[in-house]
């Protein structure tokens, strides 16, 4: 190693392959950092994919008559959106669904997460309401869902079954890519 | 107007850089004296450009141009001056402006301070530093300038993150880019070196001060973002091996390692294929610390905006620097001809130990951060590794580095006695053997990793404290005889002692801090009490408070040990509306050895409010360990042998006789 004999000429060739390990070891390296750039670190599996949806039933919000539960699901396939009025992106993403909602093309249902009643309706009542049903949530049915944080949206299929779980808002581009198609896939 | 100016200065530093990056350089391998002056003033040039278009950039924000997209975005009126200015590095675009200036600034600094390098290496030398300064200007220019306008101009700006309002973390990004973009000068004295086919005992000379300002700023700089961590976060914690962490912990490590093995190269002429590879990979993490933050390829609270497109520019800057450098270190490497033989057990041979366990250290911080990536292209699995994984790895790594680290300096060059050296440390065998036994005596039995911990630390500042006693004799001469060798000592030695020192006492602070911290999370009326390990916390009102850009709650506490007032404390939570952030401000109270560290939840809704109580033993230990290790470096940076020159080289074609400077 470093250190011995002064280079007499000949260098071994396990020393010369010494030294080739860096730029060796970089290469693979960068090679896994340019696949890795490409991945999406925020889609983060859920565990639930492909598992029916925990059983759960929600109460409605003050002043609403329905609140929702799994029954709500079945027979048909459904979205499932998770938020709250203190939720910037939320915000963000409200739009998009109140424009998806105007088409019809797929109920959504909404987990009011961790607010509060009147904080959530004057919410609605200012951005409008996508919703066919919401229910009120303190936080114990998003554990079971695997929600840790708001936004997040789940596509349910017509047999009440976990097929995609979406987090962070939703763009456009999202709805048209990746959640109708989805749509379509499992109406049939 | 201004930002127009800093605008055009930015692309003209680029031209600059790119003379500078290779009129030297082709200067230096034809021997053409002129050629190669040009690099001084091209550096200095360079800096002066780059300095223009940053503090434009400072003026905008000093000024809330909200004309400015990058102002708007992370600026507001409302913020008070000071975090309106450290709002610049608060962001992507305004942290790589940042980094140029620091780059430039080394760069400045080699032109002006390396009166006894040879010319053509410091040609060679700037010539590198412009090539990084080259393609980091690209990246600016191209992916992530700072001085987009945008119009309309809005009435305010977005604000700053609130965490971010922070004296202490105002500078720490600074200090943290002064350190690992310094390393960049190690880096190009490498590849010099490698170019010039040839490492010698004066080529350790110039580059250890500049490896030591870098090594120093980054001490300071990865203390103070722990130290944030500690009093702004709320729960007391200050490491979590974050992966925009290790980013910056890694260049330390191995940076240790390149101060260390430079010694060798100073004093033996051997170790040279250690030290090149150390510098190169030194500022190579760094880079890739600069990739992973800002590329998106691993989650993490820090990170910046992820913007893939450019991820795979730094990528390309990363590949052609460090690929380059370690394709040249392959091919050039081998044939640096290795001067003094020594034996394993020497300081030689400890100094390689040393060389070894921290870059094997380095390396299991590189493979735990980068797993979960490597994991994910190679199998789509998601995974994430956290302390578990570093503490059962780092800590095992470091206790014999903590044990060498003692018995080292002891050993003389080239022959060294390790069953001597052992005798001279017979007291502190004793003092770490007792340390152990008072800890558990006074702790518990069940204590023994904290007593092995604190065993480590009494016998490193043992250890330290006796090599310099020696050094100095004392006791074994009259004490002026003693104080006349203490002031003659060569700086370097009082830094050595200062860091190793240090070191001891960051250890016992981590200790003290992984195993005895006590918790006490209690919902209290005004009124109420809590006692805390001896203490008693009184709760007397919680009131509303205001601030320039926020609102608060600020709970009033008493702070009791039986009936005497210790001090009060103030922690606040506080709202900033602008953002819709909150954040909480800490009541820390400190004696030196432990903290009392008191945090103001919410209310119950009952009129009381939760209290997080927190008492950390010997976590004040971290601080002025770190303190005293860049102290030591900062005295070791004085030394006299940095301003005399050099041991002079035979001469060459063109390079001169060294002339000492003094």
């Amino acid at each position: 190693m470093a250190g011995s004999s002064p280079a007499k000429g000949k260098i071994s060739v396990m020393r010369r392959w010494l030294f080739v390990l860096p730029v060796v070891v970089f290469a693979l390296m960068a090679g896994a950092f340019y696949v890795g750039l490409g991945r999406d670190t925020n889609v983060l599996p859920s565990a639930l994919i492909n598992e029916e949806a925990p059983k759960f039933n929600l109460p409605p919000l003050p002043g609403r008559k329905d609140g929702f539960s799994n029954a709500d699901l079945q027979g048909h396939v459904s979205l499932v959106n998770a938020f709250a009025s203190w939720c910037g992106p939320c915000r963000m993403e409200h739009p998009v669904l109140n424009e998806l909602a105007r088409t019809k093309q797929v109920p959504i249902y909404g987990i009011n997460y961790k607010d509060t009643g009147d904080a959530a309706l004057s919410w609605i009542a200012a951005l409008g309401d996508p919703y066919t049903r919401i229910g009120a949530d303190d936080g114990k049915v998003g554990i079971e869902w695997g929600v840790y944080g708001v936004p997040e949206t789940y596509v349910i299929d017509k047999t009440g079954h976990i097929r995609y779980k979406h987090v962070g808002p939703l763009s456009p581009d999202d709805i048209k890519n990746k959640i109708l198609p989805l749509v379509a896939k499992l109406e049939k | 107007m201004i930002d127009e100016i800093g605008h055009f200065a930015l692309v003209l530093a680029l031209c600059v850089a790119v003379i500078q990056a290779t009129v030297p350089l082709y200067g230096a391998a034809k021997g053409d004296g002129a050629l190669i002056a040009l690099a001084r003033p091209a550096a200095l040039a360079q800096f002066a450009f780059i300095a223009a278009a940053f503090f434009a950039l400072m003026h905008a924000y000093a000024t809330s141009d909200f004309s400015m997209l990058n102002v708007a975005a992370n600026s507001s009126s409302a913020k008070p001056l000071l975090y309106k200015i450290t709002g610049v590095w608060s962001n992507h675009e305004g942290s790589m402006m940042l980094w140029v200036f620091m780059l430039a600034l080394f760069g400045a600094g080699v032109a002006v301070f390396s009166g006894n390098l040879p010319p053509a290496l410091r040609a060679r030398v700037l010539a590198v530093q412009a090539m990084i300064g080259v393609g980091f200007l690209l990246f600016i220019l191209f992916t992530s300038n700072p001085f987009l306008r945008l119009f309309p101009v809005p009435l305010d700006g977005n604000g700053l993150n609130p965490i971010l309002e922070d004296r202490g973390l105002a500078f720490h990004p600074p200090c943290l880019y002064a350190g690992y973009v310094g390393f960049s000068i190690s880096f190009c004295f490498a590849i010099a070196a490698l170019i010039e086919g040839r490492v010698d005992p004066a080529w350790a000379r110039w580059v250890r001060p500049w490896t030591l300002a870098a090594w120093c700023a980054l001490t300071i700089g990865i203390a103070m973002g722990s130290w944030w961590s500690y009093y702004t976060l709320g729960w007391g914690g200050w490491w979590y091996w974050d992966p925009v962490e290790n980013a910056s912990f890694m260049p330390w490590i191995i940076g240790t390692a390149l101060l260390h093995s430079a010694i060798v190269v100073e004093k033996r002429d051997t170790l040279k294929a250690w030290t090149i590879l150390l510098a190169i990979l030194t500022f190579s993490l760094s880079l890739i610390g600069t990739f992973l933050v800002r590329s998106g390829v691993l989650t993490s609270v820090h990170a910046f905006a992820e913007d893939p497109r450019r991820g795979v520019f730094i990528l390309l800057l990363l590949g052609v620097a460090t690929g380059g450098a370690l394709l040249l270190y392959a091919i050039r490497a081998p044939s640096l001809k290795g001067g003094g033989l020594f034996a394993p057990i020497s300081r030689e041979g400890g100094l390689l130990l040393n060389n070894l366990l921290l870059t094997t250290a380095a390396a299991t911080v590189l493979i735990g951060t980068l797993y979960p990536l490597f994991l994910d292209v190679v199998s789509k699995e998601k995974v994430s590794v956290g302390p578990p994984f570093f503490d059962m790895t780092f800590v095992p790594i470091m206790i014999p580095l903590l044990i060498a680290m003692a018995i080292g300096p002891l050993l003389s060059w080239k022959r060294g006695d390790l069953w001597a050296a052992l005798q001279r440390l017979k007291l502190g065998f004793a003092i770490a053997a007792g340390a152990t036994v008072l800890t558990m005596l006074i702790m518990g039995v069940k204590s023994v990793g904290a007593a092995c911990g604190l065993a480590l630390a009494a016998w490193l500042f043992a250890a330290t404290i006796i090599e310099w006693a020696e050094r100095i004799h004392l006791f074994s001469e009259p004490f002026g005889g003693s104080f006349r060798r203490a002031m003659r000592l060569p700086r370097a030695a009082w830094g050595m002692t200062f860091a190793h020192a240090g070191m001891a006492v960051v250890v016992a602070g981590i200790t003290g801090s992984s195993a005895w911290t006590v918790e006490k999370i209690e919902d209290v009326r005004p009124g109420g009490k809590v006692e805390l390990a001896g203490y008693t916390v009184v709760l007397d009102a919680v009131n509303d408070a205001k601030g320039p850009d926020y609102t608060a709650t600020r709970a009033d506490i008493r702070l009791l040990k039986g009936n005497e007032l210790i001090t009060e404390m103030h922690p606040e939570k506080r709202f900033f509306p602008l953002e819709s952030g909150t954040q909480t401000d800490v009541a820390i109270h400190t004696n030196l050895l432990a903290d009392v560290y008191a945090v103001v939840g919410d209310p119950d809704g009952k009129g009381g409010y939760t209290l997080r109580l927190y008492y950390n033993p010997l976590v004040p230990l971290i601080w002025l360990g770190a303190g005293a290790m860049a102290l030591g470096g900062l005295i070791s940076l004085s030394d006299r042998r940095h301003r005399v020159g050099a041991p002079s080289r035979r001469a060459r074609r063109l390079a001169a006789a060294v002339q000492p400077a003094e």
